[in-house]
């Protein structure tokens, strides 16, 4: 048609600047920038101009002023007294213990019920998968109000506390164990195993030059193991064995002395462990399968035994396939943690989004805090991640 | 020449029964003493585990009864409780004589669900057409009402069931788009693009979806000039699709990653422009690569919206958590474990549903060029 | 074929701009948008928006009915009746401490009629205002009578529970450190989490205002098993909350207060009202009920705003004794809560 062939004709003969890539490309990138930082600025001047209007001081001076309010569970020495920054502090280190705790137990239930999926037993695989079908299908907030609301908050009373052994209590308050007690003299027993390990690396590296030279194996971890043991055992005779152990007791409303865990980082470390493991498991059954058979085969021809071939062949390669998943993984369960707010766990979330907000009255610093701190804590577990993966790649040649 | 054999072999006996019941008991579950022993203890942990399961969920349960004073402790579980909230599990607070603008909603949704999944529904794509657009908004009018003589019903009276497959079903199909064009973003070769929808979508990934909701629901009239204010649901909604689309994004990410450069170059060479390539090369092929990702996807979005019951919103475990805390069922333990059992199974539905349904897809993927998109 | 093109290249070149303009008009559109008085904004809406308690008997309850009630629900009424005319003219919102501060500051209530503590903390600084005192209350504490305890002293080393973010949470941190006495504190995100966890053992003792205590207590599985310890720790003076600058709102919800105790010093009851305003020869009642003066004009009101108000809820002492006093399940004596003529610490500035 007569139109278009006027439109083409004018398209080649004029100059307009979207015809150049390279000018439409610069046209475009302007354009979003301008738009990011024309809503950004919207946004800011919207909440200056909210703060004012309303009288809400700003700034974080308030961190510098005493909380007033106490929290459940310090891992630092903290109380009524101390700053609003120390209770920031004291969050953050419970949400951090929390999460370190729950990938532990994840990564570990994560490896067995993966491997389990694998196994040649028809009823062991089948229970690993229902398992993983049951617990990775349920909402993560379902199952931490299970544990909390179902199982710990119907324990009995301190006063008819389940007892193990007369030394571990467990009851509604939480769970009591004896906690060692350090007497003078415990310096030669620390001194003793920091000797024993250096010992040990010292062996681990000598019998990986011997191997590499003469291709004969020393078992080291045995040794290791003899090495570390004897020499804690003989120290802490030398010091007239200088532990001992404080074993809670009954005394007024709950148990006193030892060490207490509260009901709260239970359930919570017990959901978490539980529904991530069931990820993780997914993620060890797929790298595993990733080794080819071929592989296990060749391993097998050259008369590596089962264990061997777990540990030299299987597991390192399965390893960089697992480690990119895993690590999202464990970033996951970090951020799953903040639901500790919905069972009263004092997390970041439970500290700040509620006593700290409500008490300071300021929830843009409150919650920028919030935000910024779980940013920092994806990012130095993605930092790390990255480090140990590539670490580990470099197993390959 | 003495390793030449000079006469045949004895016949060796028949191999023991490979094959049959016992066999394959043999060989799945004694095949070794150690795979016996695993057996053995597999079998005692089903035991129990199972069987005070099946006693307390059904012949020691309480099905009948008004208050926590029908079920006594120690005794079973408290199916009575989830009967007196059944209403609000699947309705929420709506006004009772305007039920059945959900139960219509349900059975539209319900048969669109069928109907799409059916790979031989006739005019199927126009099915998904409907359940993309149209679909969304008759619910909204059936739902507020307030048009062609409908009461208008608040959202604050909506929760259970409905309020959860209303946050997760906006999110989910909020955030498939806008986790498209984050992902393209994140691939451009313009800079400043890039990085922006980098910055965005770290942003996201990098908070909990809990902050975030309470952002949205606190802090959120902040953000705005004085007077301008959303409902609160309306603030979720629109955190819970943004928050999801930082994840969406990442999943076609993969996808436009594992689509080899050639596809792109022989794009090209033919002269169409971007969005064309994109739309007709590299999309089709890349959202086939990345279905059951996206179904993973699906699925923690719909597990995620219980979290809306953390800023006040009762969905269907908020609902349950409701009724847990009203002094008539407070009783002990088998109760509360009795509601989330009760809401766990209902999640446990949907998601298992939806994983076994990816598989299936996962399968029979390789037919049919649009099938991707259609399922979308 | 080629149609669709030419559209396809049309809309990418102008698709992105048309967005970013239609973005910018849209912010420009809602920033132009100049948000008027809050009290005009009410009138316009035609509801009154208040931020309550969740469920405590007596003061924010969902009876068996489904209706809301109680006394901070009964002001939230007053104040629709004052405005709108109709008391029925209320949103009810239930908000924890938590929710609710920040729901004040941000609009998205027009006031808190809850249970919340004048401090200076909370009047200053944090974009609220208090409109006026309407229950004076001190902070104590519960425990199970199987534990011997008759003291707050004797509650060294025990399980406290309690909501975070309140003034009992500050108070409970105070008293024991001052008086050298070890606890476990359990914060919960809301009273209500605090009353059940107690009432399920997870703490010795459960902490709030008295009058608040005798109220959450009687959610209790068996109220006979505990017992308030005789004590109080604390000063709670407890009002509504408005938003800071919105002076005329502030001003109307204050006054409306006011009237409701105002008619009880005066003897109008919603009985009588109707009565006292054809017959009061009192100048002060004329002038509350708008026989005379233009007291609801002043206010931006119509001048039977305070007659409304009363005629819907009754006065101050009608509300209390509904829902607080002796003859309901709480059981609380005015107390404190008398009027000033009668030795307690209700009073109402003069209707002049």
């Amino acid at each position: 048609m007569a139109v278009e062939t006027t439109d083409d004709r004018v398209r080649n003969t004029s100059f307009v600047f979207w015809s150049s890539s390279k000018y439409r490309t610069k046209f475009y990138e302007v354009l979003v920038l301008g738009l990011l930082f024309a809503s950004l600025y919207w946004i800011i001047n919207n909440v200056v101009t909210n703060l004012n209007r309303l009288g809400i001081r700003t700034g974080f001076g308030f961190l510098k002023q005493e909380a007033g309010f106490d929290i459940g569970q310090t891992l630092v020495t903290y109380n009524e007294a101390s700053s609003y920054g120390s209770a920031v502090l004291v969050a953050l280190l419970n949400t951090v213990l929390m999460s370190l705790l729950a990938i532990v137990f994840a990564t570990i239930i994560g490896f067995v019920v993966g491997v389990s999926r694998l196994s040649s037993n028809w009823l062991l695989s089948r229970a690993a998968t229902a398992y993983v079908e049951i617990f990775r299908n349920m909402p993560l907030l379902l199952q931490i109000f299970f544990w909390y609301f179902a199982v710990l908050r119907a324990l009995p009373v301190p006063r008819q506390s389940i007892a193990f052994f007369d030394t571990i209590y467990i009851n509604n308050r939480g769970i009591y164990a004896p906690s060692p007690v350090f007497e003078p003299g415990f310096g030669i027993v620390i001194a003793a195993l920091v000797m024993a390990l250096g010992v040990a690396i010292a062996l681990r590296r000598w019998a990986r030059v011997r191997q590499s030279r003469t291709g004969q194996p020393f078992p080291v971890l045995v040794t290791s193991l003899i090495i570390i043991i004897g020499l804690l055992l003989v120290s802490a005779a030398v010091a007239g064995f200088p532990l001992s152990w404080q074993v809670p007791a009954l005394k007024g409303f709950n148990y006193t002395g030892g060490f207490s865990v509260i009901p709260e980082l239970v359930a919570m470390v017990v959901a978490l462990s539980i529904y991530h493991a069931s990820f993780v498991a997914e993620i060890v059954r797929g790298g595993v399968l990733s080794v080819r058979r071929g592989q296990v085969e060749a391993a097998r021809a050259m008369g590596l035994r089962p264990g061997q071939i777990m540990r030299e062949v299987i597991v390192p390669q399965a390893l960089r396939v697992i480690i990119p998943p895993l690590s999202n993984q464990y970033l996951n369960l970090a951020k799953s943690s903040a639901l500790a707010a919905a069972i009263a766990y004092p997390d970041l979330m439970h500290v700040l989004g509620g006593a700290v907000l409500a008490q300071t009255g300021q929830p843009i610093e409150v919650m920028t805090i919030v935000m910024g701190t779980y940013l920092a804590i994806s990012l130095l577990i993605a930092l790390f991640m990255n480090w140990y993966n590539r670490r580990s790649s470099l197993v390959e040649r | 020449m003495a390793f030449v054999a000079s006469r045949p072999e004895p016949t060796l006996p028949a191999p023991v029964a490979a094959a049959g019941v016992l066999g394959w008991l043999r060989q799945n579950l004694f095949s070794s003493p150690i795979n016996t022993l695993v057996t053995i203890i597999v079998l005692y942990a089903i035991y129990r585990i199972v069987d005070p399961l099946i006693s307390w969920a059904f012949i020691n349960a309480v099905w009948t009864g008004t208050s926590a004073d029908a079920c006594p402790d120690g005794h079973g579980a408290c199916w009575a409780f989830v009967r007196a909230r059944f209403r609000q599990i699947v309705y929420g607070d709506y006004p009772l004589d305007q039920l059945w603008r959900i139960n219509v909603l349900y059975a539209i949704f319900a048969g669109g669900l069928v109907a799409l999944m059916y790979p031989r529904t006739p005019g199927r794509k126009w099915v998904g057409l409907f359940m993309l657009t149209g679909f969304p908004v008759v619910a909204f009018l059936l739902l507020v009402g307030g048009v062609f003589g409908l009461r208008f019903v608040g959202t604050n009276n909506w929760g259970g069931l409905m309020l959860t497959l209303v946050v997760a079903v906006t999110a989910i199909v909020g955030s498939i788009p806008l986790g498209l064009i984050l992902a393209l973003g994140r691939r451009s070769e313009m800079k400043a693009i890039r990085s922006v929808s980098t910055a965005f979508i770290e942003l996201w990934r990098g908070v909990p979806l809990i902050a975030v909701l309470f952002m949205a629901s606190a802090l959120f009239p902040l953000f705005t000039p004085e007077g301008v204010n959303f409902d609160k649901l309306v603030r979720t909604l629109l955190a819970f699709a943004i928050f999801s689309s930082a994840f969406m994004a990442e999943v076609f990410r993969g996808g436009l990653q594992a689509i080899p450069r050639g596809q792109y170059e022989a794009a090209k060479s033919l002269g169409i422009g971007y969005w064309k390539m994109m739309g007709y090369v590299i999309l089709p092929q890349a959202i086939r690569h990345v279905i059951p990702a996206l179904v993973n996807t699906c699925i923690g979005i719909f597990k995620e919206t219980t979290l809306v019951l953390v800023i006040g919103l009762t969905d269907l475990l908020g609902v349950i958590q409701l009724g847990l805390s009203d002094t008539d069922w407070i009783g002990g333990g088998h109760i509360y474990a009795s509601g989330y059992l009760f809401a766990g199974l209902a999640f446990w539905a949907f998601t298992f549903g939806m994983s076994r349904y990816s598989i299936h897809l996962e399968r029979h993927s390789v037919s049919g060029k649009n099938q991707a998109l259609q399922t979308l | 074929m080629k149609h669709q093109s030419e559209f396809g290249r049309l809309l990418e070149r102008f698709g992105v701009i048309a967005a970013a303009v239609g973005a910018l008009s849209i912010f420009a559109g809602a920033s132009g948008a100049q948000a008027a008085g809050l009290l005009d904004e009410i009138k316009a809406r035609d509801f009154v928006h208040c931020g309550t308690a969740p469920n405590v008997p007596g003061y924010a309850f969902t009876d068996a009915n489904g209706d809301r009630v109680g006394f901070d629900i009964d002001l939230c009424h007053a104040l629709a009746a004052a405005i709108l005319g109709d008391p029925d003219k209320v949103k009810l919102s239930k908000m924890r401490p938590k929710d609710g501060f920040p729901a004040l500051q941000t609009g998205q209530v027009d006031i808190l009629t809850h249970r919340l503590t004048w401090t200076f903390n909370r009047d200053n600084g944090t974009g609220m205002n208090y409109t006026r005192v309407m229950i004076y209350d001190g902070q104590g504490f519960i425990v199970r009578k199987d534990l011997g305890v008759s003291s707050i002293s004797e509650l060294d080393g025990a399980a406290i529970c309690v909501a975070q973010g309140t003034t009992v949470e500050l108070n409970v941190a105070d008293f024991f450190r001052t008086n050298n006495l070890s606890y476990n504190i359990v914060s919960f995100g809301s009273q209500e989490e605090a009353q059940i966890a107690y009432d399920e053992e997870r703490c010795d003792a459960f902490s709030t205002d008295r009058m608040g205590l005798a109220a959450r207590s009687l959610g209790f599985k068996n109220r006979a098993d505990h017992v308030i310890l005789p004590e109080t720790i604390s000063k709670e003076p407890i009002g509504p909350l408005v938003a800071h600058n919105q002076d005329e709102w502030a001003d109307t919800a204050r006054w409306v207060f006011n009237a409701l105790i105002a008619a009880e010093e005066l003897g109008v009851t919603q009985g009588n009202i109707d009565d006292m305003r054809a017959n009061s020869q009192n100048p002060e009642v004329q002038r509350l009920i708008g026989v005379t003066g233009d007291f609801g004009q002043r206010l931006e009101l119509s001048n039977d705003w305070a007659y409304n108000a009363i005629k819907a809820v009754g006065n101050y002492g009608e509300i209390y004794d509904r829902h607080l006093g002796p003859d309901t399940r709480l059981g609380l004596e005015r107390g404190r809560n008398a009027l000033w003529t009668d030795g307690g610490l209700i009073i109402a500035p003069p209707f002049r």
